[in-house]
């Protein structure tokens, strides 16, 4: 196979990785925005879709499609718990507190899913069949699709519900000034808690649409999160398109970087861009320095 | 307080009584298995089938008509426990001889522990350098990495596939596959092309197979456990990939079957026989221990037993056989296991000698495709 060829394999893998990335990465925004922490337990959320859509399908017998929705509710339901028992009676502390609080979240949620479904790796069945298609002498899976499709369809939703609904329009006043929104009479503490059901429902469809490829486990969150964190520091902790490039550009290069250089940089590319990022753009690849955050 | 002295009185008599009444014809058998924590899926098992087989031995009346027990303790997958839990076996039950731990890091931390108390270990890990160099009181039951390697090999040069491409996990069982993939190439006058590597936790693997489909290779070898073969699996797959796919026996298990899919069909990988033990030939002399192995798994715990717990059943009938032969005391068994020959167990056919500890041939291992979700035995 030619070079060129090559090099569109190494493309479509890399965007599809870096399109789970992008929505994991505008989890992490979206709570940024509300109360301008990162949420470390973004990922967890991740590994929750995966694993609560595997229990229905196995253990309730749900057909997939009925699974999936039923998934994503739970998570965002496990969103709204973590909100309320984790941040909600810390709402005065300083954010390195609730930080750190996030990072106990996860490794709870993380050992609650290992007690309950135990520490073995499972796959979900792919949405519709398993047979390669090829474009242009690289192939893709049916899958790759669907991973393309809603996350173009999630990103299209999240930048309506902003701009175009009063409770996004809520959330992104809270995200401004929470003291002056609150005046005006928004509801500060339910916006918070609208952001982390958000949050943990895209992080989970996310986990949902990756696991028929990449299997899933108690502990893939840890990874997942870090890497859609760094996506969205790429983006600036934008919720909107910066982010979701950042996604792809990471996915690529770290595709790019495995199938030209070696594998065993794959980790280190998407943490060295993280440091550079931080050290040099804290704004974002595409910010200004007082750039509007949405 | 004359009533609490009576009950204390007689429990102290009750458990002298119960202690001498052991004392006086078990042999007592330690067991070091991480039956929880990270290493379970060997620990669980292990445990599982020593129980079973020490149990089995009482019923047939012992060993030289003395009954056997076995204390287990659970290790968690942590040197510092194993060697705590060590020399609470050697010091307070005083058992004349240890099986397990479940992994190399248990098994190499526990090793000083039981040469200085000289009582036998037979370990149910892995790794290589626990009988090399050999240690006076250290045996082990489960095969070496570089027989694993060798079969492939043999394998490869029967098929006259001699460029290989190799993917070795990024882990200490990758490493020391990949070490052993390079050491024995030469051997076996093969070429390695290419020699990449993935991490444990990676998702995608289509990168690193694009670039060895576009090399010289004539055959790729995958050396990993779950998941990431699966993975590697089923983007080979995706990818058309028409190379000969070798995986390694750390994947000999239905679950990586269920994992991957359909994509596993016509994969080859070296393996213990326990999961082909149906389908051996009659004149395999480890026919009979692999059936009354896993139909005995079968019949008590419900599951298929799986080449971890015939690492547990290996360990008992080697000591059992050494009590047999030399008597019951930690030097007499580390005599009589010395000179262990043509035991045919569940992981193979055990030789031990003063200048081996581990046991085995190549021959330990045999060729399994997967064909129709199943394993066969691959020509």
């Amino acid at each position: 196979m030619d070079f060129g060829t090559q090099l569109l394999q190494y493309l479509l893998s890399g965007l599809s990785t870096g399109a789970i990335y992008a929505l994991i990465g505008i989890g992490f925004s979206i709570v940024y925005h509300a109360i301008g922490i990162i949420n470390f337990a973004q990922g967890e959320f991740v590994m929750l879709g995966g694993m609560v859509t595997l229990f229905l399908l196995q253990s309730l017998h749900l057909p997939l499609w009925a699974a999936i929705p039923l998934a994503v509710l739970l998570a965002s339901l496990a969103g709204l718990v973590f909100e309320r028992l984790a941040i909600r009676p810390l709402r005065k502390a300083p954010p390195l507190s609730l930080v750190i609080v996030t990072i106990g979240g996860s490794i709870l949620i993380r050992g609650l899913a290992m007690v309950i479904w135990g520490n073995d790796t499972h796959r979900l069945p792919s949405f519709s069949g398993d047979d390669p298609i090829t474009v242009a002498g690289a192939t893709l899976l049916p899958q790759h699709l669907w991973i393309f499709g809603i996350t173009i369809a999630l990103i299209i939703l999240n930048k309506w519900f902003f701009s175009h609904t009063i409770s996004g329009k809520a959330m992104r006043a809270c995200s401004y000034n929470p003291r002056a929104a609150g005046l005006v009479g928004i509801d500060v503490r339910r916006m918070t808690m609208f952001a982390f059901m958000i949050s943990a429902a895209m992080g989970a469809l996310a986990g949902i649409i990756a696991a028929p490829l990449t299997m899933t486990s108690y502990d893939v969150g840890i990874m997942l999160g870090l890497k859609g964190f760094c996506a969205a520091i790429i983006g600036g902790m934008s919720s909107g398109l910066a982010t979701v490039v950042g996604g792809l550009v990471l996915g690529v290069l770290e595709s790019l970087g495995a199938g030209l250089i070696s594998s065993g940089y794959k980790d280190a590319i998407a943490f060295v861009i993280l440091l550079l990022i931080l050290l040099l753009r804290p704004q974002g690849l595409f910010g200004r320095p007082e750039s509007e955050r949405v | 307080m004359k009533t609490l002295l009576m009950i204390g009185c007689s429990v102290c008599l009750l458990v002298c009584s119960s202690t001498l009444a052991l004392a006086a014809g078990t042999i007592k058998i330690g067991a070091l298995f991480s039956v929880t924590g990270p290493p379970a899926f060997l620990g669980e098992p292990e445990r599982n089938t020593a129980k079973m087989v020490v149990d089995g031995i009482n019923r047939a009346g012992g060993i030289r008509g003395q009954k056997v027990e076995l204390i287990a303790y659970d290790t968690v997958g942590d040197p510092t426990k194993a060697v705590q839990m060590a020399t609470r076996l050697i010091k307070d039950d005083h058992v004349v001889a240890i099986i397990g731990p479940s992994t190399t890091g248990e098994t190499m931390a526990v090793i000083p522990v039981v040469e200085r108390a000289h009582v036998p270990l037979i370990s149910c890990a892995a790794g290589s350098k626990i009988t090399d160099p050999v240690k006076h009181y250290v045996f082990k039951t489960a095969q070496n990495d570089g027989l694993a390697v060798a079969k492939i090999y043999d394998y490869l040069q029967r098929h006259r596939q001699q460029r290989v491409a190799i993917l070795t996990v990024s882990d200490g069982f990758g490493a020391s596959g990949r070490e052993q993939l390079k050491a024995l190439a030469p051997r076996y006058g093969i070429r390695l092309v290419v020699d990449d590597t993935y991490g444990p936790k990676d998702t995608d693997m289509t990168s690193q197979l694009t670039r060895i489909r576009a090399s010289q290779a004539q055959a790729l070898i995958v050396w990993g456990t779950n998941p990431g073969p699966a993975v590697i699996a089923r983007n080979a797959r995706q990818l058309g990939f028409r190379l000969p796919i070798y995986m390694s026996h750390g994947v000999s298990s239905k679950k990586f079957i269920a994992l991957a899919g359909s994509a596993a069909e016509g994969l080859k990988l070296p393996s213990g026989k326990v999961i082909v033990a149906d389908a051996l030939p009659k004149k395999d002399p480890q026919k009979n221990a692999l059936l009354a192995f896993v139909k005995g798994y079968q019949h008590q715990y419900r599951q298929e037993g799986d080449h971890f717990g015939g690492h547990a059943w290996d360990a008992v009938m080697l000591l059992k056989g050494a009590i047999e032969r030399g008597g019951a005391t930690p030097a007499a068994i580390r005599d009589a296991l010395e000179r262990t020959r043509n035991f045919h167990g569940i992981g193979g056919t055990f030789n031990y000698s003063a200048a081996d500890h581990a046991g085995l041939t190549k021959d330990a291992f045999i060729m399994v495709e997967v064909r129709n979700r199943g394993w066969v035995i691959a020509n």
